[in-house]
């Protein structure tokens, strides 16, 4: 059982920061790290493995600083995110070198191989495989000596649902049997399928952390903002506006319509059309305008 | 100091990508000369130390020596694959030696190699001309192996800055101006060819003590600080 502590960890780059002042514990079990590319995501995983230094705090591993600490590696398993490896080895010499790497053999390499269903292609150059392919003898060369912590940055990228599927099937065996598994993916759905507890990264800031439910919610209740046009904007603003689901409503007199902020998700998607059929107004433009992933994100900054 | 696994992984890195076929294609360069020469023109003591000076020691150990000491770690640290080896409880100043030894070795078989079948081929090392170059280019392999290698771990144009100073420097100036041949590490090989032959056939720019200061300081230098580059080596979020 290992826990990682990060503690008030910044790390910037020249001018830009990538990791702003975060601080968290990670345990055993699965913990996904969840935000928007570019939130810094992979600098923080970075930093957990010991491949860069925090420009201030500190990152440690039961109480060992990880940064040029070669030895915290016997109980941490890296899956970088970078498709290099070896790509002249076959998929079973390259995991027999990493074995090697870690004071084990042949035997240790094998069995990790079989623990990602490889076997099957482990005698062809690495150049040749797929990226799913690639993914797996990665995940092979992480689980060689058995860690209690395995980072991986952002895994499922590029593989089918099938690997996909099989991949979070083993992470969660990992997770089960009392490992410490982080994995980062700015994909919600991901996160909520395969992770017990979530950390939430926004532009280098811990933006949320809790359980997936915990996570869902804040990002279903926050405002949803659309842009409607109809055939009566001023008349539909006014039935809306009675109605406690609609906060606030703005006419917009340059590109025409109405900007609507709404607090309660799913009555306002229910009031919108019934509204309009009862008033004989027609809808021609009903678009959320800010549904992308960043907007999501940075409400939950602000809660 | 020295990991099995990595040097493995480091030899078959560097004889099995494209550049290697340089690795064999200056050597085999240098002996076609040496038939042709030794066919057409003879034996003669002082064409063969100028064909060994000239093209084995001044052109041919820098280019195998950029190949294959760039190429034991510059392309694992621009592609990001030597995270699988800084990802292991192993010293990475160990990783740097061992890659060293390696380029080394590489660097010497390619060269010195070559150079002595050479050096019997023209003249059948009269005066001790074969084993003096033979000497020379062991003693550069290391050196020239140690810098390149340190070039790998600092610069991503590695190769270019590497083959920019072994011709212009080492096979121009070093050859041409006088300054610049007291820093040149042909010119500390040669010194200790100087040795070896004991004769005016091969002549060197350097003292022997300076020249074997130099050669040991710039190997150690460079290896050491090589390793303080990869305890620093950070591998920056790509986001």
């Amino acid at each position: 059982m290992s826990t990682l502590h990060i503690d008030h960890v910044s790390r910037w780059f020249g001018n830009v920061v990538a990791v702003n002042d975060i601080t968290m514990s990670i345990g055993p079990g699965v913990t996904g790290l969840l935000g928007p590319n570019g939130a810094g995501k992979s600098t923080l995983i970075n930093m957990m493995g010991g491949f860069l230094d925090p420009s201030t705090g500190s990152v440690t591993l039961d109480g060992q600083p990880v940064w040029r600490n070669e030895s915290v590696y016997r109980s941490v398993g890296v899956v970088p995110e970078r498709e290099a490896m070896y790509d002249f080895l076959t998929g079973r010499e390259f995991v027999v070198a990493n074995a090697e790497l870690q004071g084990l053999g042949a035997a240790e390499a094998q069995r990790a191989l079989a623990t990602v269903e490889m076997e099957y292609a482990q005698d062809r150059k690495i150049s040749t495989y797929s990226k799913g392919m690639r993914q797996r003898v990665k995940m092979a060369s992480a689980l060689v000596h058995e860690p209690s912590v395995l980072l991986l940055d952002e895994p499922f990228n590029g593989m089918d649902p099938r690997q996909r599927m099989q991949l979070m099937d083993l992470l969660r065996r990992m997770g089960a049997d009392g490992r410490t598994v982080l994995f980062s993916s700015h994909i919600l759905e991901e996160v909520e399928q395969l992770a017990s507890h979530i950390e939430v990264i926004v532009a280098g800031r811990h933006a949320a952390s809790g359980d997936f439910r915990k996570i869902r919610r804040l990002m279903t209740d926050r405002p949803h903002r659309y842009l409607v046009r109809s055939s009566d904007d001023r008349a539909l603003a006014a039935a809306l506006i009675a109605d406690p689901s609609t906060a606030g409503i703005e006419v917009d007199a340059v590109d025409g319509g109405l900007r609507i902020q709404a607090v309660d998700f799913g009555r306002f998607t229910e009031l919108l059309p019934r509204v309009a059929r009862e008033r004989g107004i027609r809808l021609l433009t009903v678009s959320p305008s800010d549904e992308s992933l960043e907007s999501v994100f940075s409400y939950l900054v602000a809660a | 100091m020295y990991d099995p696994t990595v040097a493995r992984l480091t030899y078959r890195a560097l004889l099995g990508r494209r550049r290697a076929a340089i690795l064999f294609l200056l050597p085999a360069l240098l002996l076609l000369i040496a038939v042709a020469v030794r066919v057409l023109n003879g034996a003669d003591d002082q064409v063969a130390a100028d064909l060994l000076g000239g093209f084995a020691l001044a052109t041919m150990v820098p280019l195998i020596g950029v190949i294959a000491g760039t190429g034991a770690i510059g392309p694992e640290i621009d592609d990001g694959s030597i995270v699988y080896l800084l990802s292991k409880p192993v010293k990475r100043t160990t990783i740097i030696t061992t890659k060293l030894i390696v380029a080394v070795a590489v660097t010497m078989v390619f060269s010195a190699v070559p150079t002595l079948i050479a050096g019997f081929i023209l003249n059948g090392n009269g005066q001790q001309v074969a084993v003096a170059y033979t000497v020379a280019t062991l003693v550069a392999s290391i050196a020239y192996s140690a810098l390149f290698l340190l070039l790998g771990t600092v610069s991503r144009h590695a190769v270019v800055i590497g083959l920019v100073y072994a011709l212009v420097w080492e096979a121009l100036f070093g050859s041409l101006i006088s300054g610049a041949k007291t820093l040149s590490v042909q010119q500390w090989a040669l010194a200790l060819a100087h040795k070896v032959t004991g004769n005016g056939l091969v002549t060197s720019e350097v003292g022997l003590t300076t020249a074997v200061t130099l050669l040991v300081a710039v190997t150690v230098v460079a290896t050491w600080f090589a390793g303080q580059k990869l305890r620093k080596l950070t591998l920056a979020g790509e986001e």
